[in-house]
Parts: C-alpha cells; structure tokens; sequence
C-alpha cells in the first residue's frame, strides 16, 4: 500500500453492467457460509458431483444415481407414474390451501366454495386447479396400469407391485369420490346417496342385502350407517367425508406410494426392454 | 483497364490490387467445445433464472391468498338510543352484545370498550366495590377507566360517539381514544 501513484488521483475500476453484477451478485450468494450449509455439493459439472446431486438430496435419493439409457424412454415407461405422483403432490398442496376457506359443515361448506371463487384472491385459480389435478390423476393412473400391463412389468419379480397398485387405484378413486362430495351441492347430495344407497343392498353388511333380518341387521347398525355417521345423508356424512378425503386417505395412499416406489427399485429397477449395446461399446471376449 | 486484353508481363494481377477478404479459419475442435459449454451455461442460467422468477411470484401469490377480500364480521358502528336513556354512572346494558359501558358524569356522556389494556379480557364492573376489575390478571380500573390496580398500562380507551339527526348515539367502536384525548370532540358527548 506504499505504492506511489505518480499523478495523485485514483483510477476507477470500469463500470460493471448490469448483467456483470447481478453474475457478481450469484456468485457471493454461492460462496456464502449460508449456500454451503444447504447446498453441500459443487455445481460444476462433473461425474461426482452428478451423482451428489441426487445422493445427498432428500426428495432424490430413492433415484439411482445411474440408470440404464433405455430406462427413460418415453415411448416405452410413458412417465405416467411420475406423472401421477406428480399430479398428486399437485392436489395435497392446492387442497391444503382450499382448507384454509373450506368449514366441513352442513350450513357452510357450499357458501365457502362460492367465497373461494369469488372473494379469495387466485381462490379461482387453486380450486379449478384441485379439480383439473384429479381428473387428470384418474386418468394418468389408468394409462400408467395399462402401460405396465402392455409392458408385462407385472411378472415375477414384480406381482406384488402390481398388487399394491391396484389398490392405489382404488384410493385414488376413493379419494375422487369423497372430494366429490365436500362442495355440498346438488350433484354431489346425490352422488353419495346413490353410492351408500348401494352399500345397504350388500349382502351380510347392508339392512337391504340377504340375510340382513337374520343377523339382526337394520338401517342403524349397517355398512351404510359406518359410511354416513347415520341413517341419513347429512351433518355427519360431510365430516366424515371430509376426514376421509383430506387426513385418512392421503395417509395410507402415501403409505402405499412409498411401498411402491421402493419395490420399483429393488426388483430391478424400472422395467425395459433388454438393453441395446452400441458396437463400439462390445468389449472383446477375455483372452484365456 | 478491362479494354486490355494483351497480358503484360509486368502486369500487376488484379488479385494482387484488389484485397481480399481473408479465408475463415475452421475452428479447432477445443475452439468448438468452449462454443458450446458457453451455450450450455447460458441455457442453464437462462433455465435457473426463470423458475427463481416464477417461483418469487408464486410466492407472492401465496402471500396475498391468505388476505379474503371481503368478511363477515360484526358490525363496528351502531346505535345505542338517546342519551336520555342513560342515568349518571356505569351503564353495563351493551357489554354482551358490543362490548362497551356507558358512562355518564357532570361532565358528560362517554362510551369505554370493555377490553383490558394488558392483554385484552373483557373486565367486570364491581358495583359495590364502584370499580371495575380484570379476571384475566386483576387489572383494576376506576369508574372513569383510569388503571389503578395490577398489570395494566394504561387506562381504558373511548370509543368514537356522536349524535345522528334523530338524537341517537352512534357508536363506532374502531375508532377509538386514549386518556389524553378523552375530551376531543368525537370522545364525549356534551348532554
């Protein structure tokens, strides 16, 4: 700092652009104490840092860090498995935030989806949001059943999997038809009383079914009366859908989505069909 | 001199006179290879930068969602009857349905809101102990509102009162005024 500067006035340094300084402005944010402590690896792209990125990531790490080059064609898996779980992570947050307006009774519940639409901002937006997602999971679920189907991915090793994506489907459906009745509207008044008015024509179970007088079944102790909270499509049947669609059936699809995945991994990673070998990639037979 | 058509053996070549652009050099394969890894940063950034702008808006979005635009809350301004109706003294007839006493002295007629200045309970009026005293913590206040007694900071504010065209009082109790400006127009009413 004894340096002499002959003329006695400082240079200035060139002016920086815009785009200099918002590059400047990323790379101090990068090299900060507080990026390192979330983000542990380096972003430049090599090998090793390829497979951090997904190793030491949480919401990643059930990937291979490796996969077989045909394991992503398209033509082949269609992605409509990602697609439905994506559509599904879709609906748990755009149906937490409906919670926030939505009271599950008899007196509010079809009021608070008019003041949803019209008096909550982007409230529009999120409930047609929630309701294009469920259509849309319902029918990627379908497409991805029959993918794996035409694929045969349902033989040995994988007919558990298969198994436990059939009840997936079943929930999903499940889960469609106890949304369908929060709105509280004449559609959905009658959806459900069609539907557990089938559940009372059971056999064994239902106060309509055969041997229902035997068993001393009636419409107060029957599977319909379990479904309803009583004898009439009311007060309690909403709670009780609501409680289905929001806390009790996320939780054990989630259950079963992670068995799923988890199998799709250990029985030999995503199904394809026996993989191409380049020419130049043939090794020549070892020498004996 | 196009008409020449005789070659001169001392002729300049028009090649030589006229000059020439130079021939492109073919870039060399790590010439070629920093071409494209900047094109490849440049996507990226472009990529990163647009969902970090999408997802500053989406969060924004996500704030403003939580703020309804309209409420059904109970009203804040209403009406009380005439001042006739009031003798001197702590009036508790409204503190169920709005909350606030009614107190009338030499001085004249003033509406309390019924809300300790701790932390917010709604006190009671002790007829015989001619005070009024907080149950949450046992915050005590005067018949005039003024704090005397346990943990509150200050004396109980006035809701805003004026006169309507039929002589009715009309109450607004979101407007609201502290012990040093219980004698502002809007605090009092002089009957």
């Amino acid at each position: 700092m004894t340096e002499n500067k002959g003329s006695g006035t400082t240079t200035k340094p060139p002016k920086k652009s815009a785009k200099e300084r918002v590059e400047e402005l990323e790379q101090e944010l990068k090299d900060s104490q507080v990026w390192k402590s979330v983000f542990r690896h380096k972003l430049d792209d090599t090998p090793r840092n390829r497979s951090l990125a997904v190793l030491s990531n949480v919401f990643l790490h059930l990937h291979p860090a490796r996969i077989n080059r045909d394991a992503v064609r398209y033509n082949f898996t269609w992605g409509m498995g990602g697609i439905t779980f994506y559509l599904f992570v879709v609906l748990t947050l755009t149906g937490v935030l409906l919670m926030f307006y939505y009271h599950p009774s008899k007196v509010q519940a079809f009021r608070d989806i008019l003041y949803i639409m019209n008096d909550v901002p982007f409230g529009n937006v999120l409930r047609n949001m929630h309701r294009w997602a469920a259509h849309a999971m319902v029918i990627t679920t379908w497409l991805h059943m029959m993918r794996v189907f035409m694929t045969g991915s349902y033989k040995p090793p994988r007919e558990f999997n298969w198994v436990i994506g059939v009840q997936l489907l079943l929930f999903t459906m499940l889960l469609s038809f106890t949304g369908y009745l929060l709105p509280d509207d004449q559609l959905g008044f009658w959806a459900v009383t069609v539907g557990t008015n089938m559940a009372r024509a059971t056999p064994f179970l239902g106060h309509e079914g055969p041997f229902a007088p035997e068993l001393g079944i009636n419409a107060f102790n029957d599977v319909r009366f379990a479904l309803l909270g009583g004898s009439i499509v009311d007060a309690n049947a909403l709670l009780r859908a609501y409680i289905w669609h929001c806390i009790a059936i996320p939780i054990i699809a989630s259950v079963l989505m992670i068995v799923h995945f988890w199998r799709v991994r250990k029985d030999g990673a995503i199904s394809g069909p026996s993989p191409v070998m380049l020419a130049s990639e043939v090794k020549p037979p070892k020498k004996r | 001199m196009t008409e020449d058509n005789i070659q001169d053996a001392t002729a300049v070549p028009e090649a030589a006179i006229k000059p020439q652009k130079p021939k492109p050099r073919l870039k060399t394969d790590d010439e070629l290879e920093k071409v494209a890894d900047r094109a490849r940063q440049q996507r990226r950034k472009f990529v990163s930068r647009s969902m970090t702008g999408f997802f500053v808006l989406l969060l924004l979005a996500f704030m403003r969602f939580f703020f309804p635009r309209t409420l059904f809350e109970p009203k804040t301004k209403f009406k009380i009857g005439p001042p006739g109706d009031y003798d001197f003294g702590v009036d508790t007839r409204w503190q169920s349905k709005h909350r606030i006493w009614v107190i009338r002295n030499a001085e004249g007629l003033a509406v309390l809101l019924a809300k300790c200045t701790h932390l917010g309970c709604t006190p009671d009026w002790k007829e015989q102990e001619n005070k009024f005293k907080c149950p949450c913590h046992g915050s005590g206040y005067t018949p005039e509102g003024v704090n005397f007694e346990g943990p509150a900071p200050r004396p109980l504010d006035r809701c805003h009162v004026e006169l309507d065209p039929e002589g009715q009082i009309v109450v607004n109790s979101i407007q609201l005024y502290r012990w040093d400006h219980r004698y502002d127009p809007g605090a009092i009413l002089k009957v």
